[in-house]
């Protein structure tokens, strides 16, 4: 199916419905029973409206554990599908992922460094720690890029290069320091995972990557620009160094923003903007937001299945993605074989 | 309404790949760009595109130097097909040509003549029956097809062309560059072919180690001693119904 002009403010519509009603199951999964009128109205009550006539465990387990996880789950979602979207036209590269440019690797070092050396002496938090790993990796990887002459392919080897090493440091770190609890708490979170979110990642988060929509949108015809490369952009009209640094360095901060809140969940920037522009096809105005509000369903759902596959075990988000996305992306690849991604 | 490669000289890596070449093409007329392979064909172009800038001299449109336009402003007026375009993107033929519109198009996107601009440049290649078709599925000609209308959707007054011929049979080669030739614009085209130079361009412009080494109609350019001395080979020139014809001699 493909929908490639008309009809999409219905089909975005009907994804944002698909969305609402998919967070609201999803917070009646689990122990304690609870159902979508519950939800409703605690979520209702905490908004001003008259009590919902719930009890303090329910409301608590709502508006305290549930809701904030479900949105961040979106958020995470959506901002990662957008940036793997981003990257991929950007660097010209179906293979780019958020995770291209090296940020979760040197978040995760920061979040060892924190967690396993106690560097910071407990004014860092892991999630401050896992910030500014990725903010100076990403310093890394553009500083090098652009000593190197600054073309798309630079950029990728640069990120190649920073991932290669700050994993190896994390593993250093891990291997030489961590004893076994620490280990699985870090392997834990290295692959990703949105147990114990807060109502700050929440709001963090939301505002971060509801920032970065909305300059990407501005760039959406740059972005079309980019389809035959740097040249053929350029006597389009686009400024491809300034395009290229602006859309780069908002990539950047969202994906620290979101690794740094939830780690580093894979796969679902790397796919579904492929699964997006089968869709809808390459435009930018069409694809931004449709792979968003992709994004956003697909991670709840995730992270509902990681959460309640095997309870009161939770699996780690990256797990689920993979091992749910990989099967889905085969049948779509199978179904298209042929034809370029 | 013209541009104007004044004295310009570029450097790439320490190399000089142009030396003071000055290049002005008539309005509307079809220049053609000859010289061996890295004599600074595609250089100039760039340059006269705007994508880089000289190290020495000026690129002038309308007596303005380019530094001091803006790019989109720029890619209204000039428009260029570059000589590979190559893309990973699972585009249809009208997506690539509407991509012409975006020096048109603001942030928020309203461009009130873009679709019949399109549809001109659709029809001006020949495209209208194959608008839903894939990138991928086109053959080599088409595709030069495909990037000349997304040129001709800037609706520019020059279209800079680098060898819009390479990889095409000659059945396409001729088509090409009768398309582009009956077009009411300014053309620049860097060409290998000397015979299809002068059947199809009204001026010509001879690069040899990034200096301009012959200019004029084709019947004044394409000499054989200018031939040999450019390319190294030798040739007869023999000119019929005021067209030079070059035949080149073995060995």
């Amino acid at each position: 199916m493909t929908v490639r002009t008309g009809s999409l403010p219905v089909l975005w519509v009907l994804g944002l419905v698909l969305l609402v009603a998919s967070a609201a199951v999803a917070i009646t999964i689990g122990p304690a029973a609870l159902s979508v009128r519950d939800v409703y109205g605690i979520v209702a009550e905490h908004l001003g409206a008259g009590p919902s006539g719930t009890t303090r465990i329910q409301d608590g387990i709502v508006w305290q554990l549930r809701l904030p996880r479900v949105l961040l789950a979106a958020v995470c979602g959506a901002g990662l599908a957008l940036c793997g979207a981003i990257l991929q036209s950007l660097l010209r590269n179906p293979l780019a992922d958020p995770f291209v440019l090296g940020v979760s690797s040197g978040a995760s070092t920061g979040a060892v460094l924190i967690a396993v050396l106690g560097v910071g002496g407990g004014a860092l938090t892991l999630s401050g720690g896992a910030f500014l790993g990725a903010v100076l990796s990403f310093g890394v990887v553009l500083g090098l890029a652009y000593a190197a002459g600054g073309g798309t392919d630079r950029v990728v080897l640069a990120g190649v290069a920073a991932t290669q090493l700050f994993s190896a440091l994390t593993s250093f770190i891990v291997l030489s320091s961590a004893d076994a609890e620490q280990t699985r708490g870090v392997l834990f979170w290295l692959l990703g995972s949105l147990a114990g979110v807060t109502w700050n990642d929440v709001a963090v988060c939301a505002a971060v990557v509801g920032a970065g929509l909305v300059c990407c949108l501005a760039y959406a015809r740059a972005l079309d620009a980019f389809a035959f490369g740097d040249d053929a952009a350029a006597t389009l009209g686009v400024s491809v160094r300034q395009a290229r640094i602006v859309l780069l360095v908002m990539t950047a901060l969202i994906t620290a923003a979101l690794v740094s809140a939830a780690g580093a969940i894979g796969f679902v920037g790397l796919v579904l903007p492929h699964a997006a522009r089968f869709v809808v096809g390459p435009a930018h105005v069409r694809l931004l937001p449709t792979v968003a509000i992709l994004g956003a369903v697909f991670m709840v759902w995730v992270d509902t299945l990681a959460r309640t596959l095997f309870a009161p075990q939770e699996l780690p988000t990256g797990v689920v993605t993979a091992l749910l996305g990989v099967p889905a992306f085969a049948l779509i690849l199978l179904r298209r074989r042929g034809i370029p991604t | 309404m013209s541009l104007l490669a004044d004295q310009v000289s570029w450097t790439r890596s320490g190399r000089l790949v142009l030396d003071g070449v000055t290049v002005e093409p008539d309005p509307g007329a079809t220049v053609g760009l000859l010289g061996p392979n890295g004599s600074g064909k595609s250089s100039l172009l760039k340059l006269l595109a705007g994508v880089d800038r000289p190290s020495g001299g000026t690129v002038h449109l309308d007596g303005e130097p380019l530094t001091r336009m803006s790019r989109r402003r720029l890619a209204r007026r000039v428009a260029m097909v570059a000589q590979h375009a190559e893309t990973e993107l699972h585009i249809t033929v009208r997506e690539v040509v509407r991509l012409g519109r975006i020096p048109h198009t603001g942030m928020i996107g309203t461009d009130t003549e873009g679709a019949a601009v399109v549809e001109r440049a659709l029809a001006a290649t020949g495209l209208t029956d194959m608008t839903e078709r894939f990138w991928h599925t086109l053959s080599g000609g088409e595709r030069q097809r495909v990037q000349i209308a997304r040129a001709l959707a800037q609706d520019p007054d020059h279209l800079l062309l680098d060898e819009p011929t390479n990889h095409l049979d000659i059945a396409h080669q001729l088509e090409i560059l009768a398309l582009v030739r009956q077009l009411d614009i300014t053309a620049v085209v860097a060409l290998h072919d000397l015979n299809l130079s002068a059947m199809f361009c009204d001026h010509i412009v001879v690069l040899s180690g990034g200096v301009v080494v012959a200019t004029g109609i084709p019947a004044e350019v394409l000499t054989e001693e200018l031939i040999e001395m450019v390319y190294g080979v030798r040739c007869r020139v023999t000119v019929e119904d005021g067209l030079p014809h070059v035949r080149f001699a073995p060995g």
